[in-house]
């Protein structure tokens, strides 16, 4: 990896290099009724608008290259037959100028499934292999866990990655792309007195986590506890909305579905992302549901994101980014049912169907 | 020419027929409204009554949109007579399917102020508004306030190329989320999208308008949740029966709350003597 130090007023010139592909970064996007900054993935046009001090957002950058909505071929019919058309939507590279480290590393777990395994899913890798990612440090919310998922710093997965150092950005450069690209704005080789800096917000930051998980023996003791009481518990108060698996930047499940135009002269069909809370997510054909109480469905969710992928892949499907305990109308929030799995105990205060 | 094969399968273009009961006539409205479908529309079938958009009608028909409540007893006797006509019985839109907006005048109990109020003097026969279940047995429901035309072509070309017809199980928060929208409750507005089925496309929410719940319960809707979910975010009783209440999908939840509010208001006045 190469150390580079920018003077904060060059990143607009960086900004300005880049600007020539598609920039997707952090802006605000309203504000919530308590007065918080909104903050969401959008393309910028104008360096700021970019807000890289920018909290946590509400949704992931999936959409980009996992849209909830996607076409994944058409058919025009006609009198002697048909063709198919296959489109991986994906016109232009993206710039990525601003992803915090957890989005980074379910990037880097989405590419596991996606990319990596026997079947890889070209519409991913059309839009994955077009990506130009600049990381960025940030500061770690109420929600956040990253750090006990081992996911609050990235070592690959991106080109280059930002931490602020007041006047100037440390930079660490991980591709020959992002290394090309600072030949065109004004750079030094940082100093040791900058690594000492470096390594004071790094502690900082690391010291400013106030939600955390405990993952010891974590598949295991979910193996144990899969009969727990507090399933139910979670299960009752659950909406089944699948908003968690929305805001999630690494559930990738979907449902494809065809459907024939109107004029019966085409048909498409398309791929829509889904989520395990959903009834009717374990629905086969003949109708039979495999898992219709709601804390079935929960419990899956946990499974596949705790247990399941760590056993195929040594590592765990949450990056600990919290967006699914700030989405949750319901309140479920990973840290909460992950310790009252290991305690046992039913968290206090908080009521589930019926006041129970 | 009417397209009159599929992939070499010959088709069979259903005679349809639409009728209306006491509603607005907006669903029909969204049928017609397709200018750029609406011909291709009319030649997958062959419509034989449709008031709003025709005049000469046929008693000879197979599928039967029917949109509106019933709120009369001759409307329940032309609904028992097209039921023995149509093969199929389709209840279009939330009047059709819940009793929709007209529904809100059963809650007040005393019909007759009410008729009063409404038409003064001239005698109007007009009972409690119900859903066409009620009265026939429907075959299929297209949801919605009003329908979603998009939605009806689908199940229409399904239904004539012989596929499945079927309904998101889903609540509308999944087409808000897939829209990107910010959720209405960190705005501090109340919503039912989390319980109402999904298929609108998360029309409300999308102009930033939180959801009434026109589609009825989602399949899995845990609406004690939401209840409780909107008392945490301190809205009112009043707001949250309002809301369940207004087009008729979620009567049975409407009714349990406002019981529960009125012995608890009672409860309360007691504890003040
Ligand atoms: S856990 Fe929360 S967000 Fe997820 S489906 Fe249940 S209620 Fe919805
Ligand atoms: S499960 Fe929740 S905390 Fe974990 S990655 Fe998904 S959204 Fe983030
Ligand atoms: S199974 Fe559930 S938790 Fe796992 S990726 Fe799919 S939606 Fe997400
Ligand atoms: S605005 Fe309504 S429909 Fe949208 S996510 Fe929030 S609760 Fe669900
Ligand atoms: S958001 Fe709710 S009220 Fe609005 S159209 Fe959809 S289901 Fe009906």
């Amino acid at each position: 990896m190469i150390f580079r130090l920018i003077n904060k007023r060059e990143l607009r010139e960086l900004f300005d290099v880049l600007a020539e592909n598609r920039i997707i970064g952090p802006v605000q996007k309203g504000t919530s009724h308590d007065g918080k900054a909104l903050y969401a993935f959008e393309p910028v046009f104008d360096f700021d608008d970019l807000k890289l001090d920018y909290t946590s957002t509400a949704r992931p950058a999936k959409r980009y290259f996992l849209p909830s909505h996607e076409t994944l071929c058409t058919f025009s019919v006609h009198e002697n037959g048909w063709e198919k058309t296959v489109d991986f939507n994906i016109h232009e590279p993206h710039v990525f100028f601003g992803m915090h480290a957890c989005d980074i590393n379910a990037l880097d777990k989405l590419d596991k499934v996606l990319l990596e395994s026997n079947f890889p899913t070209p519409y991913y890798a059309a839009k994955r292999k077009n990506m130009f990612i600049i990381g960025v440090e940030c500061t770690p919310q109420p929600s956040c866990f990253c750090r006990s998922m081992g996911t609050d710093s990235a070592f690959h997965g991106f080109d280059m990655f930002l931490t602020d150092l007041g006047d100037s950005y440390f930079v660490e450069v991980q591709s020959a792309t992002a290394f090309n690209f600072l030949k065109n704005i004004r750079t030094r080789e940082p100093k040791e007195k900058d690594h000492a800096r470096y390594m004071k917000v790094v502690a900082d930051k690391n010291s400013m986590f106030t939600t955390s998980v405990d993952t010891t023996d974590l598949a295991k003791i979910l193996d144990m506890e899969f009969q727990s009481d507090v399933w139910k518990y979670w299960g009752d108060r659950c909406l089944s909305c699948g908003t968690c698996a929305s805001v999630c930047p690494t559930c990738y499940c979907y449902g494809v579905e065809e459907s024939v135009d109107i004029d019966l002269k085409g048909a498409k069909k398309k791929k829509h992302l889904y989520s395990c809370n959903l009834i009717d997510f374990a629905e086969v054909a003949g109708g039979h549901n495999f898992r219709p109480e709601s804390h079935s469905r929960l419990k899956y969710r946990y499974y596949h994101k705790h247990r399941g992928f760590m056993e195929e892949f040594e590592e765990s499907l949450c990056v600990g980014c919290g967006r699914c305990s700030e989405a949750c109308l319901a309140k479920i929030t990973v840290p909460e049912v992950i310790a009252s799995v290991r305690s046992g105990v039913k968290p206090k205060g908080k009521k589930g169907r019926h006041g129970k | 020419m009417p397209v009159d094969n599929y992939l070499g399968v010959p088709l069979h273009r259903p005679k349809v027929a639409f009728f209306e009961f006491t509603a607005c006539e907006g669903c029909q409205l969204q049928i017609l409204n397709n200018e750029a479908t609406l011909l291709d529309f009319l030649s997958l079938v062959e419509v034989v009554a449709f008031r709003e958009a025709m005049t000469e009608r046929s008693d000879d028909y197979e599928i039967a949109f029917v949109e509106g409540s019933i709120t009369r007893a001759d409307e329940a006797k032309r609904l028992k007579e097209i039921r023995k006509k149509a093969k199929v019985l389709v209840a279009m839109g939330s009047c059709a399917c819940f009793g929709g907006v007209n529904q809100l005048k059963n809650r007040f109990n005393n019909n007759k102020w009410v008729k009063e109020q409404v038409y003064g003097k001239f005698p109007v026969e007009s009972e409690e508004a119900r859903p066409l279940e009620d009265v026939v047995t429907v075959d299929l429901n297209i949801y919605g306030c009003p329908i979603k035309k998009e939605e009806v072509e689908k199940i229409v070309t399904n239904l004539v190329l012989g596929k499945s017809v079927s309904h998101p199980k889903y609540p509308v928060c999944m087409e808000c989320m897939a829209n990107e929208n910010i959720c209405l409750y960190k705005m501090g507005e109340p919503c039912l999208g989390p319980v109402t089925r999904a298929g609108c496309d998360a029309w409300c929410p999308g102009s930033r308008f939180g959801c009434w719940g026109c589609r009825g319960p989602a399949d899995a809707a845990n609406v004690e949740q939401i209840i409780s979910i909107m008392e945490e975010h301190k809205f009112s009783a009043d707001t949250i029966i309002d809301r369940l209440e207004c087009f008729g999908g979620f009567k049975k939840f409407a009714g349990e709350l406002k019981k529960r509010t009125a012995k608890s208001k009672s409860k309360k006045k007691r504890a003040a003597k």
